[in-house]
């Protein structure tokens, strides 16, 4: 520190600290019409302390679910954000750590096209390509599946730029030193380059579980049996109605749950997180 | 940068390869040639047949008086939500590089939003500026707004802008901050005993220092409010009231589903697909990100 002033570290409490209260309000308040009956929420005249309807909404959300326009429980769709958010996260790290293992530990012909390849899908989001890759997975039967939801989401190259950044760090001699041992290439990959690379696959599987769990035009797109919906798109049907018909104090207590897991994710395993980040952004 | 160690084989690396590529090749490159061949199609009503029609979507696109407000729309959108979240975020992070107590409580509060969905984010702004229900709409009637995001397109903008900001700001937060906290003390010292105060010293030493940071965040922004804000414009206002927030990737899903006009549709994605291309060229010449291959 150059200067030591008190004032200036107050300055910096009041600012972090409104900031830190402007950004919790809205789920704050979120939470709390979760905890109330549908009359209080629906009179526009919600309390800003808890209600005594919480565990009633929650459990009627969870196994019940109580809305005309979404005839799932919850507990469902959040069966479902699991199985797509774990889906999308393990098979991106399955297909990339190969392909970065391949086109660094090898020398092969178009192995420079083969990264190209990939490198290109950096380029385009699935949004501006979202009508054909829709009729491809209808073509393919894959509609109102779990593949349908996942594969399409993995074709991408973060993962393996990630990947092959890391394995660069790799000394050689260990490279080495596994061949004198007489192992293959398969072998040094399970043996040694696997287990240096877990933090890499960690903080892949964080940032990609989160990516997942938030999709939400491919799965609307996709998905048209309310048992195959995800929570996200869960809650948006909810609302889909008029606003006297609506149950928000459901689709308050389904919001809080779809933010609960890949909000803990991001608290409970920061430093993975941030390295994430940072890391697949480069 | 190359292995100077490696394997030999013939086989195996394509089999490692073949996974990424079988799912690139079906899920990207695919589906991104039929968008660029639909947009030279016109499909009948049934879509039964379709027939070359050379550059008519585009010609048809161009003369839409609703493409150029969508046009205006993204820019609006864009640029409301890239500077109110870069300076937003830069607030916070100079003010978390005070070497405060608790400094890392502060990142997680400041954090956690990235990891709301957007749809999410977008519900939970629209719950709380709801004009009957809102908790906040109240005092805003109060203080004589005839606040409705749902009749009011500047009303619901501002909606929009404020969720997408929202999420946002966090994800700048940590790269303004990591940008901070690697501008050497030694800079700032010497500044300091040049008499230079803090403002001056940010200003002229920290804010340079930071542009590199703040150039790569803007191109991300970009992208970011060009294709991440779907749900919230979806969930909030579904690019309504009259079509006021209705963006550009907005306008290829809306189209293209509820219009079923998928060769104008498909126009659009290509517009899109070269803006998204220049963006993603601009960010690889001018941020030392190269990809050495």
């Amino acid at each position: 520190m150059v200067e030591h002033r008190p004032l200036r570290d107050l300055v910096a409490y009041v600012v972090l600290a409104l900031g830190i209260v402007i950004f919790a309000f809205p789920v704050y308040v979120a939470f709390i019409a979760s905890t109330y009956d549908a009359a209080t929420v629906v009179s526009g005249n919600l309390p800003l302390t808890p209600g005594h309807n919480l565990l009633q909404n929650y459990y009627r959300a969870v196994f019940v679910g109580g809305s005309r326009f979404m005839n799932q429980p919850v507990g469902v769709l959040l069966a479902n954000s699991f199985v797509t958010a774990i889906g999308i996260a393990v098979g991106k790290i399955f297909i990339s750590i190969l392909s970065a293992f391949a086109i660094v530990y090898f020398r092969f012909p178009f192995r420079k096209t083969a990264f190209w390849i990939i490198f290109i899908t950096l380029m385009l989001p699935v949004e501006v390509r979202i009508y054909p890759t829709y009729k491809i997975v209808a073509d393919l039967r894959l509609l109102d599946t779990y593949a349908g939801l996942i594969l399409p989401l993995i074709a991408s190259a973060t993962g393996t730029l990630l990947f092959r950044q890391f394995f660069m760090t790799v000394p050689d001699e260990l490279l080495e030193a596994s061949r004198i041992d007489g192992a293959g290439p398969l072998r040094f990959f399970w043996d040694t380059l696997l287990p240096l690379s877990m933090t890499t696959v960690a903080a892949l599987f964080v940032i990609q579980f989160i990516y997942g769990w938030n999709q939400y035009l491919w799965p609307l797109l996709i998905t048209t049996k309310d048992s195959m919906q995800t929570i996200v798109i869960g809650i948006k049907k909810m609302l889909s109605t008029t606003d006297e018909l609506a149950e928000w104090q459901l689709a308050m207590a389904t919001a809080v749950l779809a933010m609960l897991p890949p909000v803990a994710v991001v608290v409970f395993m920061q430093r993975l997180f941030v390295k994430g980040l940072v890391e697949t952004e480069k | 940068m190359e292995k100077s160690v490696v394997f030999k084989g013939k086989l195996l690396p394509y089999l490692l390869l073949a996974p990424q590529l079988a799912i690139t090749l079906i899920f990207f490159y695919w589906p991104a040639s039929q968008a660029i061949r639909q947009s030279f199609l016109q499909e009948d009503a049934f879509g039964l047949n379709s027939e070359f029609v050379g550059l008519e979507n585009y010609q048809a696109l161009f003369a839409q008086p609703e493409y150029y407000t969508a046009i205006g729309t993204t820019v609006v959108f864009s640029s409301l939500v890239t500077v109110l979240s870069l300076g937003v975020a830069l607030l916070f992070a100079t003010q978390a590089d005070k070497n405060l107590k608790g400094g890392a409580v502060y990142k997680t509060l400041m954090v956690w939003p990235y990891a709301v969905a957007p749809a999410v984010a977008g519900v939970l702004w629209f719950f709380i500026f709801h004009p009957t229900l809102g908790t906040l709409a109240r005092p805003l009637r109060v203080m004589g707004v005839d606040w409705n995001p749902m009749l009011n397109g500047t009303h619901a903008m501002i909606l929009v802008v404020m969720a997408a900001v929202w999420k946002q700001v966090a994800y700048n937060f940590l790269f303004f901050l990591a940008g901070l906290q690697a501008i050497p003390k030694s800079v700032i010292e010497a500044g300091a005993i040049d008499g230079a105060g803090p403002l001056r010293r940010f200003w002229t030493i920290i804010f340079p220092l930071l542009s590199p940071t703040t150039f790569f965040l803007l191109v991300v922004n970009i992208v970011y409010v060009f294709f991440e804000t779907f749900g919230i414009i979806d969930a909030v206002t579904s690019g309504g009231p009259a079509g006021s927030t209705t963006t550009m990737v907005y306008k290829v899903f809306a189209d293209g589903r509820l219009g079923g006009d998928l060769g104008g549709s498909a126009a659009q994605s290509v517009v899109l697909m070269v803006i998204v291309i220049a963006l993603t060229a601009i960010q690889f010449r001018y941020v030392e990100r190269k990809v050495q291959y």
